[in-house]
């Protein structure tokens, strides 16, 4: 594989602006990106490779507002990155059998910051007023085209995780019309209602509910899970899932999947070839691991609610990158 | 347009289907409302292993014992209405393991801390320094996350697709 490590500071590197579509390139490293009215092309040293602009804008502000989240997020089969937590990788072709066997694939590692600045730069560039590429493509326009007004809104939002429980004093408050938030008109149907709750004096913060499907109902981004409820290490994210996942995630350790209502079809491919396993339907109530050594995209035909269980503690991608942990969560003896 | 949107319950569930060339053990694919409707009431079984931590399902009916946890557990209603009442424990009460939920054995002997009455999409925190007890007139589901502990079940063969 062809890899460069780099440890300074790295700084993205603007273009001037497209004399017809008036969109910046940007140099970060050894990767060129640019983009014209329907795609993004992203060059290396030894090789380029295309992707149609939503998915990649789509993936670029999700694994920002990740903060690259655990493991790999792949754009598409070529190009993605790898959180090392601290440092990132950026690749193309690395896991890809094509593109490693003529030796054309390329990595480069750089400081988490430095990618988060860049990806942030080449972002705000690429995205027009009227286009969310963190909405359901139904509920958003289009990112097709030359340069328009660039968006006003933050780039990303819906990641601010709770650190306790949603709703207790002191923590991120659930979602509501007060915060801006209304109900997502695929869950228009649902009777949302709140708990009763009876504290006695002084047990405030410890006597506690909400309602968590009101909540995820008026999320107004998707494939975003953001955390509800933390003990030690065992974190529960909630999302709101609709059309399809636009990256395919291949984790450094074993999450969980428990869909709450509707249904999601997951491709299933092995994480170090790409290669297809096959495939899941997840319906209200199934509960499913999404192993260590998988790549995992999802498509969700109607918005739907999934919670997803990570285990964050540190150090576990190394225990499972080095055979220490076996990269499936029910071993042997437990059957 | 309008949508419907589908939640599974314990007279209407359906499951979804896992077709895979790969072992359906480390997939581990199960339905709660499935599970629950073969259990025994307030029977903690493990649905979601993650190491130390795990996610636990249980039919809702009736009365359950008292249990305490050494750390916060987090309980989502799935179907029906439940009660959960809460106490603090006395020093002589606190747990004395390491992680998940135990029972304590008898009635708690400290202050009533208060009562959440949750239905269906409802979290509740059941926290760490609490004893708390769970009622349900009807059959319901809850879900809980919290760690492996001595009152956690595990019957994998049982509730999951293996082919």
């Amino acid at each position: 594989m062809n890899t460069e490590v780099t440890r300074e500071k790295v700084l993205v590197i603007a273009s001037e602006p497209d004399p017809v579509l008036g969109y910046r390139s940007f140099q970060f490293g050894g990767f060129k990106f640019t983009r014209d009215a329907y795609f993004v092309h992203v060059d290396w040293p030894k090789g380029t490779h295309t992707i149609e602009v939503d998915r990649f804008l789509r993936a670029m502000v999700r694994d920002i507002g990740w903060g690259f989240f655990y493991g790999w997020i792949f754009f598409d089969d070529v190009f993605g990155t790898q959180n090392h937590y601290g440092t990132v990788d950026i690749y193309a072709g690395a896991y890809s059998k094509g593109h490693k066997e003529t030796g054309v694939d390329y990595l480069e590692t750089f400081n988490t910051d430095d990618v988060r600045v860049a990806f942030e730069t080449i972002s705000k560039d690429w995205i027009n007023e009227g286009y969310d590429p963190l909405s359901a493509p139904l509920e958003t326009g289009s990112p097709l085209g030359a340069k328009q007004q660039e968006a006003s809104g933050p780039l990303i939002r819906g990641f601010e995780p709770a650190r306790r429980m949603l709703g207790l004093p002191g923590d991120v408050q659930p979602r509501s019309d007060e915060s801006g938030h209304p109900i997502n008109r695929a869950f228009a149907d649902m009777e949302f209602d709140h708990p009763d709750i009876e504290v006695e004096p002084g047990f405030e913060d410890q006597v506690h509910a909400f309602n968590l499907f009101d909540h995820i109902a008026r999320a107004d981004v998707t494939w975003n899970p953001s955390f509800t409820s933390i003990t030690q290490a065992c974190i529960c994210c909630v999302t709101s899932e609709e059309h399809m996942l636009p990256v395919i995630h291949g984790n450094d350790r074993n999450e969980w999947f428990i869909q709450l209502t509707d249904e999601i079809h997951w491709n299933i491919q092995d994480k170090d070839t790409g290669n297809p396993r096959g495939r899941i339907v997840m319906k209200s109530g199934d509960v499913c691991a999404m192993p260590a050594d998988i790549r995992h995209q999802g498509y969700s035909p109607k918005r739907s609610m999934l919670m997803v269980l990570e285990n964050g503690t540190p150090g576990l991608d190394e225990k499972y990158a080095n055979g220490e942990l076996e990269p499936f969560p029910i071993t042997a003896s437990r059957w | 347009m309008s949508y419907k949107t589908m939640v599974g319950s314990l007279d209407s569930y359906d499951k979804g289907t896992i077709d895979l060339n790969d072992d359906l053990k480390h997939y581990a694919f199960s339905n709660i409302f499935e599970i629950c409707n073969e259990s025994a009431p307030y029977e903690r079984i493990m649905v979601a292993s993650n190491l130390e931590y795990c996610a636990e399902v249980a039919r809702a009916e009736g009365s359950s014992p008292w249990y305490t946890a050494p750390h916060d557990e987090f309980a989502i209603v799935m179907e029906g209405e439940i009660e959960f009442e809460f106490y603090q424990l006395e020093d002589d009460e606190k747990p004395t393991h390491d992680a998940g939920a135990i029972k304590l054995g008898a009635d708690p002997k400290g202050k009533r801390m208060g009562k959440v009455t949750a239905r269906r999409g409802h979290e509740v925190l059941l926290p760490q320094g609490a004893a708390y007890q769970l009622r349900s007139e009807k059959p319901g589901v809850v879900l809980i996350q919290t760690s492996a502990g001595p009152e956690s079940v595990e019957k994998w063969s049982e509730i999951c697709v293996l082919k």
